[in-house]
C-alpha cells in the first residue's frame, strides 16, 4: 500500500513544479520560446520522466508485494506437504520448495492409507458428474422454453422464477433437510443406502434459477429466423436446439457445466447435514472431519496440508486450462458454485 | 422487548389475522383467480374457440412440458419450503407437535420469542456476524479497488497479474481454511513454552521483528474477550483474502469499460492523479463498487463455512458462532421452528441492510 501512496504524492507535488506534461506539445513551445527555455524545459519532462518510472515501479512493486500475499498460503502449502513432521518443527520458515534435493511423497501416500479421502473422491466425482449432466438438461430444456416458445403464463412464470433468487438460501435448507429426512433419505445404511445418499446429495440443486436465467439470455441472442427456418424445413424442436443452439451457446454451457462441477467438489453444508453414513461423504467434509483431531492429539500439520493439497489440485487444473469461462461466469452471476 | 411482542402477538396474530386477513386473501385473490381460470377459460373454449380461428392459437401444452422437470424439482425443493420455513416459524410450540405428530397448529410468534431470548448463543451470533461484515466488507473492497486501479495503469503483464490476483476464488473454503490455522496454529500447550513443538509460521515471522508469540486460535473464552481478538484478526484475514479476487474482477471490468476520454481530458488539464482517482475513477466506478459492497454484506451476513474452515466444527467452542451456524446447529436436533425463526430473522436483517445500501447507492452513485 506505501507504494502506492509514494506515488500518488510525488505525483501531487509535481504540478507545482510544471505545469504541462505530455512532453510533444512542450518541445513544440519551446522551440518558439527560445533556446534557454528549451533547455529547461528538457531538465523538466527529464525529471518528469524519472517520476512516472518510480511512479510505474511503485504500481509494480505494490502488485508484487500483493501476489506474493495472495499466492502465499499455496506455496506455504505445498511446500509444507513435501517436509517430514520432524523438519516442519525444526523451520518453518522455509519457504524453498526444495531445500537439499528433491523430496519424497510420502505425506501424499499417507494421505490415501491413514484416512479414506480416496473414497470420498470418487464419491465426489460421481455426485458431481452426475448432477451436472441431469441439472445441464434440466437447464437447456427450461432456457429453452422459456426463449423460443410461445405460451400461456410464460412471463409471469419467469417473473417468480427470478423472485426464488432473492430469497437466501438458508430458508429452503431447513424445510428440505425435514423433507429429506421425512421422506427416509437420511438412511443410508444397507442395501437401498448408497441411492438414497445419491437422492439425498443431487436433488435438491439440480434446477439452479441463476444458470436458467444466464443460458435463457444467451439463447435470446440466437436470431429468431433460425428458428423459423429451421421449422420451415420440418426439424422438430428437439432436433433444432441440439444442432443449432446448443452448438452456439457453447461457451455457456461450459461454464455453467464448470461452476457446477466446482460447486459439487467444495460443497459443504448440505452434505454435512445430511450424510449419516460416513461412506458417502464428500471430499471436503471428508477433509474436515478427517483433521478434526481430538483434544489432546497434535495435528500432523505436513500431513494434512498434502491432503488439502490433494483436494485443492483439481481445482488449479481446472484454473489452469479453463479460467476464461470461469471468469466469464463469474463476472456475470457473482455467486461460488 | 417481551411486553412488545405480547402485545403485537394479541393484536395482529390471535384476533386480526384469522379474521380479516385470511378472509380477504381468499377473497380477493384466490376467488377471482379460480373464476377466471376455470370459467372464463371454459366458456371461451367451447363457443368462441372456433370463430376465432388458428391465429390466436399457441401451443399451451409444448412449453409447460419442456418446464416439467424443473417446475417437479422446483415445486418440491424452492417453493414449498418458502411456505412451510414460514409456517415453521410463526406455529408456537412446532417441534414438539411435530415430534408427536400433533395437527392442531396455532398461528404466534413464540419461535421468534424463544430464539431472541436464548441468551448467549443468539447474542454472539448476531454480533459476530455485524462485526465481521463492517470489518472485512469495507476492508476488502478498499484493498480490491487499490489493486484494480494499480492493475489498470499497466499494460505488460497485467493478463499475469489478473491470473494470479483470481486465484483464491477458485479455492476450497474449508481447504483453504485449514491453510490458514496451519499457519496460525501453535503446536502444543501454549501456556507451557517448553512443551510448544512449533510456534507456527506467523508466530516465528513475528518474532524476527521481535512481537510476542501469540495465541492465535487455541484461547478458550467467550465473545469480546481477550483471546476473541487474535482469533477475529485470523477469520479477518482469511476473509479479505478470500473476498478479494471476486471484487477485483468486478472492478477491473467496470475500470476497463470507462471511457478513456475523460482520462485523457484530466490529462490535458493536467490534474493530479489523487484527484483523477477520486472525481473521475471513483464516480464513474460506484455502481460497481456499490454492486461488490451489497453482494459482500450478503454474504458476510452468511459467513460460516470460512470458520468451519479455521477453527472446526464447534466454531472455537461457540465463540465464532454466526447466524447461520446458529441456524444449521438446530437441524440435527429437530428443532426446525426456532431455526426458521431464525433464519427469516437473518432474512429480515440482510433484506433491511440490502435496502438501506441501495438507498445509500441510488444517493452517492453516478450513473
Amino acid at each position: 500500500m506505501d507504494e502506492l501512496k509514494n506515488e500518488v504524492t510525488t505525483q501531487d507535488v509535481d504540478p507545482e513544479v510544471s505545469v504541462p506534461t505530455e512532453p510533444q506539445t512542450q518541445t513544440g513551445d519551446a522551440l518558439t520560446q527560445g533556446v534557454m527555455h528549451e533547455r529547461d524545459m528538457k531538465k523538466e519532462t527529464k525529471k518528469q520522466d524519472v517520476m512516472k518510472i518510480l511512479g510505474k515501479i511503485g504500481v509494480y512493486l505494490f502488485l508484487s508485494v500483493m501476489a506474493f500475499i495472495v499466492v502465499f498460503p499455496f506455496l506455504w502449502m505445498i511446500a509444507t506437504s513435501l517436509k517430514h513432521l520432524s523438519e516442519y518443527y525444526d523451520s518453518n520458515l522455509d519457504l524453498v520448495l526444495f531445500p537439499g534435493g528433491p523430496r519424497d511423497f510420502h505425506n501424499f501416500a499417507e494421505v490415501f492409507t491413514e484416512t479414506d479421502l480416496g473414497r470420498y473422491f470418487i464419491n465426489t466425482l460421481i455426485v458431481g458428474v452426475a448432477s451436472t449432466f441431469m441439472s445441464l438438461i434440466i437447464t437447456v430444456l427450461s432456457a429453452f422454453a422459456l426463449s423460443r416458445l410461445k405460451f400461456k403464463g410464460q412471463n409471469a412464470f419467469f417473473a417468480g422464477l427470478l423472485a426464488t433468487m432473492m430469497i437466501p438460501g438458508e430458508l429452503f435448507t431447513i424445510t428440505n433437510y425435514k423433507t429429506v429426512a421425512d421422506l427416509g433419505w437420511t438412511n443410508q445404511f444397507g442395501d437401498g443406502g448408497w441411492f438414497n445418499a445419491f437422492l439425498t446429495l443431487t436433488l435438491p440443486f439440480l434446477v439452479s434459477v441463476f444458470y436458467i436465467y444466464l443460458l435463457k439470455q444467451n439463447f435470446m441472442q440466437i436470431p429468431n429466423e433460425l428458428y423459423l427456418a429451421a421449422k420451415v424445413d420440418g426439424t422438430t424442436d428437439l432436433k433444432y436446439l441440439w444442432k443449432v443452439m446448443i452448438p452456439l451457446a457453447l461457451p455457456t454451457l461450459i461454464s455453467i457445466t464448470i461452476l457446477k462441477m466446482m460447486g459439487a467438489w467444495n460443497t459443504y453444508m448440505w452434505p454435512k447435514l445430511t450424510t449419516t453414513n460416513q461412506d458417502f461423504y464428500l471430499i471436503t467434509i471428508g477433509l474436515r472431519e478427517a483433521f478434526s483431531s481430538a483434544d489432546n492429539q497434535q495435528p500432523d500439520i505436513p500431513l494434512q496440508m498434502a491432503a488439502v493439497t490433494l483436494v485443492s489440485i483439481p481445482l488449479f487444473l481446472v484454473f489452469i486450462f479453463l479460467r476464461k469461462y470461469i471468469m466469464r461466469g463469474v463476472s456475470r452471476s457473482g455467486i461460488k458454485g | 422487548m417481551d411486553k412488545v411482542l405480547t402485545f403485537l402477538n394479541t393484536v395482529f396474530v390471535q384476533g386480526f389475522w384469522k379474521t380479516f386477513c385470511v378472509k380477504w386473501v381468499w377473497q380477493t385473490f384466490c376467488v377471482k383467480w379460480v373464476w377466471q381460470t376455470f370459467c372464463v377459460k371454459w366458456v371461451y373454449q367451447t363457443f368462441c374457440k372456433d370463430l376465432v380461428g388458428k391465429k390466436l392459437r399457441f401451443n399451451s401444452w409444448k412449453g409447460w412440458i419442456y418446464l416439467l422437470p424443473a417446475i417437479i424439482l422446483l415445486l418440491i425443493f424452492t417453493v414449498y419450503p418458502i411456505f412451510n420455513t414460514v409456517m415453521m416459524a410463526f406455529t408456537n410450540n412446532y417441534d414438539s407437535l411435530e415430534s408427536i405428530g400433533g395437527t392442531s397448529f396455532e398461528f404466534g410468534i413464540d419461535n421468534f420469542i424463544t430464539v431472541i431470548s436464548s441468551g448467549d448463543t443468539f447474542r454472539t451470533a448476531i454480533l459476530n456476524t455485524m462485526l465481521l461484515c463492517v470489518v472485512t466488507v469495507p476492508l476488502s473492497t478498499m484493498l480490491a479497488l487499490l489493486i484494480a486501479v494499480a492493475l489498470n495503469s499497466i499494460k505488460p503483464l497485467q493478463k499475469f497479474f489478473q491470473t494470479i490476483f483470481f486465484l483464491p476464488y477458485v479455492t476450497n473454503s474449508i481447504a483453504i481454511g485449514m491453510v490458514f490455522a496451519a499457519l496460525f496454529d501453535v503446536v502444543g500447550d501454549f501456556s507451557k513454552p517448553y512443551l510448544v513443538e512449533s510456534w507456527g509460521f506467523i508466530n516465528t515471522l513475528l518474532g524476527k521483528i521481535g512481537v510476542q508469540p501469540v495465541n492465535w486460535l487455541d484461547g478458550i473464552g467467550v465473545f469480546g474477550d481477550a483471546t476473541y481478538w487474535p482469533k477475529f484478526a485470523v477469520l479477518v484475514i482469511y476473509i479479505v483474502w478470500n473476498a478479494l479476487p471476486f471484487k477485483i474482477l468486478i472492478l477491473l471490468g467496470g475500470l476497463q469499460s470507462v471511457n478513456k476520454q475523460y482520462y485523457e481530458a484530466a490529462k490535458i488539464d493536467s490534474t493530479p492523479k489523487w484527484r483523477v482517482f477520486t472525481r473521475i475513477t471513483v464516480p464513474l466506478l460506484s455502481p460497481m463498487i456499490a454492486y461488490v459492497v451489497i453482494t459482500g454484506f450478503i454474504g458476510g451476513f452468511k459467513e460460516y463455512t470460512s470458520i468451519i474452515g479455521i477453527f472446526g466444527d464447534s466454531m472455537a467452542d461457540g465463540q465464532l458462532y454466526t447466524m447461520v451456524g446458529f441456524i444449521y446447529d438446530a437441524l440435527p436436533d429437530a428443532f426446525y421452528g426456532e431455526a426458521s425463526a431464525a433464519a427469516l430473522i437473518l432474512f429480515a436483517i440482510i433484506f433491511a441492510v440490502t435496502m438501506v445500501n441501495l438507498y445509500v447507492s441510488k444517493k452517492k452513485t453516478h450513473y
